[in-house]
């Protein structure tokens, strides 16, 4: 074990699986020479080359699009999309291409094909870089959606990623590159698909994924505080959604939060919240709670931009409506 | 060329021909859904560039894709199949007229959104310089697909990055209802590659000796480490753009004066006068070539239709 930023984890997987295998490049605006452009592939040109780590123009489209070819030759690309607010230029070739032709060619087409991206809010980029639309992503049986809360799960994801021979859209988040975890020693993959338990409870249960794990671990800490066992699922996986794990805990605590930072409606929330109405109603003690982001375009200004963000004590809010 | 190759392109333009006639007919009974592009009028553009091809060369084409898909030796039956939706298809009725691909024989489909398989062809193209293969991609597309932003990404990337891929413009002087040059800020097509410092050139696609010959000294060169290359051929599609095409857009006579210059009896004159094939013969082609369509008709007809469990079958690949 040995505690290392979400950076390095992500930096990591990237370099033993290209170590690994040499059909894995990377493709992408300033992923070379620069060394990405949040420093995760620092040092890759130098020691893998121009071949393997490739810059590219500034042609989104374009991208996804060559990547998505390089793969149906049988190469792994790991094609990064500068910010997921870029993602959209890409739209069309994410959509309409990597997650259909699998399919709508009847099975003879095969994309093993990775998309790394960065999303989030909380850094004044104003209300063009700071967006979180995951489930936007999620939305497109064919695709599948990775965004990791921790740095052994970003690690361990990722590797299940690039092995995959789907295309998997993976998000990071920017404001977790700096944050410190366990990550186990060398080579181990994390199955993709599969929510996990964060943290043990009794009284509630809290659905969430990516930054909002910290930010909904911070709450679980305080709320243990004055007495209150918040059990905490990391989904891990948005695409396919693995309930399981949700609904084992639901049938126990009866009650549950979901915390996500994408906006409320038509989202994450929405789709898990719904799910336990379906599956669990019988064990529904309290109305479904949902945190997410206000209905606005991100704000520049700090303070609005905080009051726009889900918070620790928006959480905590929210687990007191439901006990 | 031996007189035998001059005899199956000759064979492979009339089988076009007839499964279109044929498809279009199947479609007026209801048998065919969806959208269907014909490619009457179109057949010795694919045909002479694909009949150059080697086979490590990968072909990837819009969504006019049934001539492309016989050209790359997918056969009749697959390709009706595929049109009435039977399991037998080339994308086991998943895909539709739209989307046919059969990568065993190194054709990439079949794509339906404007423009949007080039940056795909230069990722195909990409794969195999990647790997030394000497394949090379042949990307074909319309004359309205050069107008979307795609077109210029994947032409510039194709450019910076020397990939091996033929692009192909199949001007057919319409993009549905618009005429090329009420979209198109330049004339000739081929003007645009000029901005990437792709050679470029225009050939007669009415003519399938003279797109023969063009592919033929393109794709030699590509092979050689030459990078992009960029093909304007001219042509001219008989049919409306899809079926229920109103055809409001185009005069008669204009229709009327491309009909004489039909490539198919361009090429047949060029086979009885150049003495390389009897009128007799090629007689005898187009009666294959009927008996092959009917046959095709009756095995799409008979083949299953997908069962309801194939619904959720590959959606992904891994389980
Ligand atoms: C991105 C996109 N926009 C619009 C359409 C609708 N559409 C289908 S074919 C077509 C015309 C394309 O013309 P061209 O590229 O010249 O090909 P042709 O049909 O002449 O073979 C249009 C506008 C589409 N399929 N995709
Ligand atoms: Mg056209």
């Amino acid at each position: 074990m040995a505690r290392i930023t979400m950076r390095e984890a992500i930096s990591r997987a990237l370099w033993e699986e290209m170590e690994r295998d040499p059909d894995v490049f990377i493709m992408g605006e300033e992923v070379g020479v620069w060394g990405g452009s949040y420093a995760v592939t620092k040092g890759f040109y130098d020691h893998f080359g121009e071949k393997r780590v490739r810059d590219t123009p500034i042609s989104e489209s374009t991208i996804i699009g060559a990547a998505i070819g390089a793969a149906l030759t049988g190469l792994r690309p790991v094609a990064e999309l500068m910010t997921i607010n870029f993602a959209f230029s890409a739209m069309d070739h994410i959509v309409n291409q990597a997650a259909k032709l699998h399919y709508m060619f009847g099975g003879q087409m095969t994309l093993p094909l990775v998309i790394r991206t960065v999303g989030g809010g909380g850094r004044q980029l104003g209300a063009t870089h700071s967006q979180t639309p995951d489930a936007v992503f999620a939305h497109f049986p064919g695709l599948k959606v990775v965004a990791p809360g921790t740095a052994e799960d970003a690690k361990g994801l990722l590797k299940s990623a690039i092995r995959s021979n789907d295309p998997i859209f993976f998000i990071e988040h920017a404001t977790l590159y700096q944050v410190r975890g366990e990550v186990p020693d060398g080579d181990y993959t994390i199955p993709i698909g599969k929510s996990k338990v964060h943290r043990e409870g009794k009284d509630v249960t809290i659905v969430t994924y990516s930054k909002m794990l910290e930010t909904s671990t911070k709450a679980a800490e305080q709320l243990a505080a004055t007495g209150i066992e918040a059990e905490i699922i990391d989904l891990r996986t948005l695409r396919p959604l693995d309930m399981e794990p949700v609904l084992a805990s639901f049938r126990k605590t009866n009650r549950a939060v979901i915390v996500e930072e994408g906006w409320r409606s038509f989202g994450v929330g929405s789709e898990i919240a719904s799910r336990i109405y379906e599956e669990a109603f019988d064990y529904v003690d309290a109305p479904i709670q949902r945190v997410a982001q206000k209905e606005v375009p991100l704000p520049y200004n700090r303070t609005l931009e905080q009051l726009a963000l889900p918070q620790v004590e928006d959480v905590i809010q929210a687990v007191k409506e439901v006990l | 060329m031996e007189k035998e190759e001059y005899l199956d392109l000759y064979h492979q333009m009339v089988l076009i021909r007839r499964i279109e006639e044929a498809a279009a007919l199947l479609y007026q009974e209801g048998k065919i859904g969806g959208f269907l592009h014909l490619y009457i009028g179109q057949e010795a553009v694919s045909t002479g560039l694909i009949s150059a091809r080697l086979p490590q060369d990968r072909v990837i084409t819009a969504y006019r894709d049934h001539g492309v898909a016989i050209n790359c030796g997918v056969s009749a039956d697959m390709v009706m199949a595929e049109l009435l939706g039977k399991v037998t298809g080339t994308s086991h009725g998943k895909g539709g007229s739209m989307h046919m691909a059969d990568v065993h024989k190194n054709f990439w489909g079949g794509h339906a959104i404007v423009g949007a398989h080039l940056p795909i062809a230069a990722g195909l193209a990409l794969g195999d310089q990647y790997k030394g293969r000497n394949g090379v991609t042949i990307c074909m597309f319309g004359d309205g697909a050069t107008n979307i932003g795609y077109f210029h990404e994947a032409l510039n990337l194709s450019k910076v990055w020397n990939l091996p891929v033929l692009w192909v413009c199949e001007n057919n002087q319409y993009g549905m209802g618009t005429a090329v040059d009420r979209a198109s800020a330049v004339s000739e097509i081929r003007q645009k590659a000029e901005g990437y410092c792709i050679p470029n050139e225009r050939v007669d696609g009415m003519d399938i000796i003279k797109v023969r010959q063009a592919a033929e000294r393109l794709l030699a060169d590509i092979r050689s480490g030459k990078g992009p290359y960029f093909l304007e051929v001219e042509t001219y599609r008989f049919s409306g753009h899809s079926m229920g095409d109103p055809e409001r857009y185009r005069k008669q006579d204009e229709v009327k004066r491309w009909e004489e210059n039909d490539p198919i009896g361009i090429y047949d004159h060029y086979l009885t006068s150049n003495k390389i094939a009897e009128e007799a013969e090629l007689d005898q082609i187009d009666q294959k070539v009927a008996a092959e369509v009917q046959a095709s008709i009756q095995f799409a007809e008979t083949s299953p239709e997908p069962e309801p469990a194939d619904l959720y079958k590959h959606v992904y690949f891994d389980k």
